[in-house]
């Protein structure tokens, strides 16, 4: 196991940044009493308070550890999760999904869909959604157990089992007080520390001339094209002539479409933080506002993966090289401490990974609450025991922290499986929020849509994703949590990736229809009761009298122009 | 809301600021060897010190400009998110 030492300094820096979260959330305890308190702040936010708590709930680790290593694994590819995917994605959220979701009263995805459909399409949401937190908060635990591995020489299990305490006691101790706060210290954390490692790191590859030399000869190594890791449109058009083996159809759709609006419309973590904007057009422009700093991450969080994988390929001024798992395969979740500890002095050292850590805990204990309030409320409270006191919830809510923790970290051992957390999390969501998102695509847009529909559309999308990732697998891969569980395979992608893309697009098109179609054979609820919930029968905000930057269009349109010129200039 | 934002932001980045660059100024030269040579704990522990007091200026220009609004309670489900 690489070991990287710390000094008393980065010690001080992360004992440092520990007793001041825990202190906030000993200071705040008396006067906020739950998430909620916070999370809707009686919707005083400001947008841009808004935009960055928005922009901090999808920060963790599986983008500043998914992304480098996808960065190392895939190259340039990997930013249309950000230029076809979550940028596009963010501003359909803020243009046509936010009145719906400021307007109507929900505030869960399963409260939404109770109130747009039906109890069972809630109940089978409540569920999936459970198991997506315990995944996410599994991965956050999986790459904090990697990284008290590599900083002190524990093995895995160990490192598991502290962490899963560490993130109990935080959440026991400090409560989501700190939490909330911690998540948007934690962005900041990780563009503090991130911004030196770039610059250190293009200077010792000698600029974008000597990361596209030097992951030319990458490239043609691994037999493809001298700009396979370095153009992100130009050789997408044969899956086979790219590190991600999709070509420009899966990934448009499978990623941009499917996965991408799917993520960005339907997971509340993050579509919460502009609920609690102070009015419906500062909530409307939090996911624009937060999509200007997210087109420039792949900056921040793609680029070291890359430079990890030249610096590989040919030394710079340096030596460096991805570290190695037991079966032969490059670790890329290593790729950012491995590059953290190989630049950065002591001091800058325990920055780097203090946002790190700080990044971990917040995606952990974010999602394991999201598991509690979802299990408690809408499966336990609406299902298996009503009429509870209070108290024996607020029983329930706790036993089922320590249940998710548990889970998380059986979570935490599958991930071991993939080198790179971004294609098991990729998985996951292919899974949920992709038959999801037909869901509510058609919920939303189409008044006809009733409660069989989308509840049979979900299971059947659900269905879909599972029969086509029991039938395929990636090259080279082992049976099991990959695919191929069905016995034969029929189907084999090139990566991870690129199975995950099609499982999600098999999800989203099956739900689809078959949503659209037990739709026109059952009952429509009335108009009046749909009020609010569906496009066409809800009031359209007015904004005219407001300068252009408080205005939706014009931002919708400057975000997307900036993201078509980045899409050009890396094409 | 109950604590702006900006004020621990500011405060742990000051913090985070001064025991970087003060730990840059008395740090022995050979462990830059690592940041090709740049004493990169002083350099960047001034920027983030900068950025830290400019959170703090902000957020006192802005406890100053608009009182902190009313925190209304909400009716909802509280509680249970505590664990």
């Amino acid at each position: 196991m690489h070991t990287i030492h710390l000094g008393a300094i980065d010690y001080l820096i992360l004992g440092l940044y520990f007793a001041f979260v825990l202190g906030i959330g000993a200071a705040l305890r008396r006067s906020t009493r739950s998430s909620s308190d916070f999370l809707l702040s009686g919707r005083s936010l400001p947008a841009w308070v808004a935009g960055l708590a928005f922009l901090s709930a999808n920060l963790g680790a599986q983008e500043v550890i998914g992304m480098a290593a996808s960065g190392a694994k895939y190259g340039i590819a990997t930013s249309h999760f950000y230029w076809i995917g979550a940028v596009p994605a963010m501003v359909f959220v803020g243009v046509f999904m936010m009145p719906f979701y400021y307007g109507s009263r929900a505030r869960s995805v399963p409260e939404y869909l109770k109130l747009r459909f039906d109890e069972k399409t809630r109940g089978f949401n409540a569920i999936s959604f459970a198991a997506m937190t315990v995944v996410s908060s599994g991965i956050s635990m999986y790459a904090m157990g990697l990284l008290l591995g590599v900083l002190l020489g524990w093995s895995f299990t160990v490192s598991v089992l502290v962490s899963a305490v560490i993130v109990l006691l935080y959440i026991f101790l400090g409560g989501l007080t700190s939490a909330i706060y911690n998540e948007v210290l934690q962005f900041f954390l990780i563009v503090a520390g991130f911004i030196p490692l770039v610059y250190l790191g293009m200077q010792d590859v000698g600029g974008w001339a000597g990361l596209t030399d030097r992951l030319a000869l990458a490239a043609t190594q691994h037999g493809f094209a001298p700009g396979a890791y370095t153009q992100s449109w130009r050789h997408l058009g044969d899956a086979s002539s790219n590190p991600m083996g999709v070509e420009w159809l899966g990934m448009t759709m499978g990623l941009g479409f499917v996965l991408s609006f799917g993520y960005w419309t339907t997971d509340f973590l993050v579509v919460q933080r502009a609920m609690a904007a102070d009015s419906m057009s500062a909530a409307r422009r939090t996911p624009l506002i937060a999509a200007f700093p997210k087109m420039l991450f792949p900056a921040l969080v793609i680029l070291p993966g890359m430079i990890a994988l030249a610096l590989t390929t040919k030394a710079g001024v340096t030596q460096f090289a991805l570290p190695i798992k037991a079966d032969g395969t490059p670790n890329y979740d290593l790729t950012i401490p491995m590059m953290l500890a190989h630049y950065f002095p002591p001091g800058m050292l325990g920055l780097g990974l203090t946002a790190l850590m700080a990044s971990f805990m917040s995606g952990m204990a974010g999602n394991v609450t999201a598991f509690n309030t979802v299990w408690t409320y809408d499966i336990y409270q609406a299902y298996l025991r009503r009429g509870a006191s209070d108290q024996h919830y607020l029983w329930m809510g706790r036993a089922s922290t320590i249940v998710g923790i548990a889970l998380s970290m059986a979570t935490a051992y599958a991930t071991t499986q993939f080198n790179n957390i971004m294609d098991m999390l990729q998985l996951v969501f292919a899974f949920v929020n992709a038959p999801l998102f037909a869901t509510f695509l058609l919920g939303m847009f189409w008044r006809r849509t009733t409660g069989h529909g989308a509840f049979w559309g979900l299971v059947a999308g659900t269905l879909a994703a599972a029969v086509h990732h029991g039938l395929s697998l990636p090259l080279g891969s082992a049976v099991g949590i990959k695919g191929g569980w069905l016995g034969t395979v029929l189907v084999s992608y090139p990566s991870e990736m690129a199975q995950n893309f099609r499982t999600a697009t098999w999800a989203w098109g099956t739900c689809f229809v078959v949503t659209i179609l037990v739709s026109l054979v059952t009952r429509a609820r009335p108009d009046e009761e749909l009020r609010g919930l569906v496009y066409a029968l809800t009031d359209r905000p007015v904004e005219a009298g407001e300068p252009w930057y408080r205005r939706v269009g014009p931002l919708a349109l400057l975000v997307l122009g900036m993201t078509l010129v980045l899409n050009i200039v890396f094409f | 809301m109950q604590l702006d934002i900006r004020i621990p932001i500011g405060a742990l980045f000051t913090m985070l600021g001064v025991i970087l660059a003060g730990y840059g100024l008395v740090e022995r030269s050979d462990s830059f060897a690592r940041s090709l040579g740049h004493n990169i704990d002083l350099s960047w522990g001034l920027v983030i010190l900068v950025v830290g007091l400019l959170f703090l200026a902000l957020a006192r220009r802005g406890a100053r400009s608009a009182p902190p609004a009313a925190v209304t309670q909400v009716e909802e489900r509280s509680g249970g998110g505590e664990g």
